[in-house]
């Protein structure tokens, strides 16, 4: 059966208090942490910030701790403008990106952080993201054509084509949308999810490829492709703001459309 | 993850099974005939709301009520089937569990339908 519960060794403990003294605008953050090297279960830690001098986003009381509270805090970030999709965890309780949320965006007092759900975590708020990213590469997000590259121009595309690309072409592959989605919990070994069927309908809906066929082919599979029973948690928790269950359908549609009725 | 193996080759799995696509469709197919067909039963249940049997059994022995009796039931359990398919399918993760339930709930499906149509044609030829 899916699990529902989490296993004894992952069951979430009482963590540390950090206060801060004197803080003029304090703000509470509860942050998941889990280390690979001590044996203990995962454990939610206390951090009151002051935000008087901090950022105004997530990432930034992020930063704020580890520069200043505990280094050994682990995050993954690199852009922190919303287009690296490195810094993706479950904040107050919405799979977004540290880098483009406001805490002032965050509702109630604490502020809750985990990794993104229902992935195997490698240390604290970083998830492990393998098997997602050879789903990305199972699907051959390139573009494929039979014709031989034109000699000395690119491959045109009119204004039209191209604009069929929009809400497709924004994906910064962050797995927000894959981890918001059930389905990809318990079925994520085979299901594709949300992220990744995004962008092989991104290919799709590319004037330029060539190979349609064989890729709708190889998305018409009951687990690959049809375990997507339009939640929409993914366009919910999309931080682009993108629509994968849209991209979803149009891939079910053009099945539909090559056979017969 | 210590199994020495590629993730792409984890990723890629068997392949595609190139279906899917007729339950996707079948699914609404059923649904659509189920919102036509479940119209019907409802009128045809009020209309009869403080009819005796005689006249019930009459207005189902009629040749369209049988047939749209018959379609009925038949769409409600293919419809039925589909759907316990993709539960079954979403959270049984045993493979031997999954196939058996699967199967049992397809011969269930057939054999339901079977007997809702036995009835209905007994009532509509008048065993």
């Amino acid at each position: 059966m899916a699990e529902f519960t989490l296993p004894k060794n992952s069951k979430i403990q009482p963590g540390k208090h950090h206060a801060a003294e004197g803080a003029k605008k304090p703000r509470t953050f509860k942050i998941y942490r889990w280390s690979p090297d001590d044996g203990q279960n995962p454990r939610m830690d206390t951090f009151e910030i002051d935000l008087s001098s901090c950022g105004p986003m997530v990432l930034d009381a992020l930063l704020k701790i580890k520069n200043e509270v505990d280094s050994t805090l682990t995050l993954r970030r690199s852009c922190r403008e919303g287009i690296c999709g490195s810094c993706a965890m479950n904040i107050d309780g919405t799979n977004t990106l540290a880098c483009t949320k406001s805490i002032d965006d965050c509702k109630g007092g604490e502020i809750s952080i985990y990794p993104l759900p229902h992935m195997p975590v490698v240390k604290d708020l970083v998830p492990d993201l393998t098997h997602f990213y050879a789903q990305f590469a199972s699907i051959k997000p390139w573009l494929r054509t039979q014709s031989p590259a034109p000699s000395d121009a690119e491959r045109l595309q009119s204004p039209e084509d191209r604009k069929k690309l929009d809400g497709l072409y924004e994906c910064i592959l962050c797995a927000c949308c894959s981890t918001s989605c059930p389905s990809y919990w318990w079925n994520g070994d085979k299901y594709l999810g949300p992220a990744i069927l995004l962008q092989a309908y991104r290919w799709i809906a590319d004037s330029r490829d060539e190979d349609t066929g064989e890729r709708l082919d190889d998305l018409e599979d009951p687990f690959k492709l049809y375990r997507c029973h339009t939640i929409m948690n993914c366009a919910r928790t999309c931080p682009k703001g993108l629509n994968p269950a849209k991209a979803i359908a149009e891939i079910k549609k053009l099945i539909v459309e090559r056979r017969s009725a | 993850m210590s199994d020495l193996r590629n993730p792409l080759q984890r990723a890629r799995g068997l392949g595609s099974a190139k279906s899917g696509a007729n339950h996707w469709w079948m699914q609404r197919m059923t649904a659509v005939a189920l919102v036509v067909l479940g119209i019907w039963f409802v009128i045809t249940l009020l209309s009869l709301m403080h009819a005796d049997f005689a006249t019930a059994h009459a207005t189902l022995a009629k040749p369209w009520n049988a047939v749209l009796m018959i379609a009925f039931t038949t769409s409600m359990f293919w419809h039925a089937q589909l759907g316990l398919q993709v539960v079954i399918e979403d959270y049984v993760h045993t493979r031997w569990l999954e196939v058996s339930l699967m199967v049992l709930v397809k011969l269930l499906a057939v054999l339901f339908a079977l007997a809702c149509a036995l009835a209905v044609l007994r009532v509509a030829l008048g065993a």
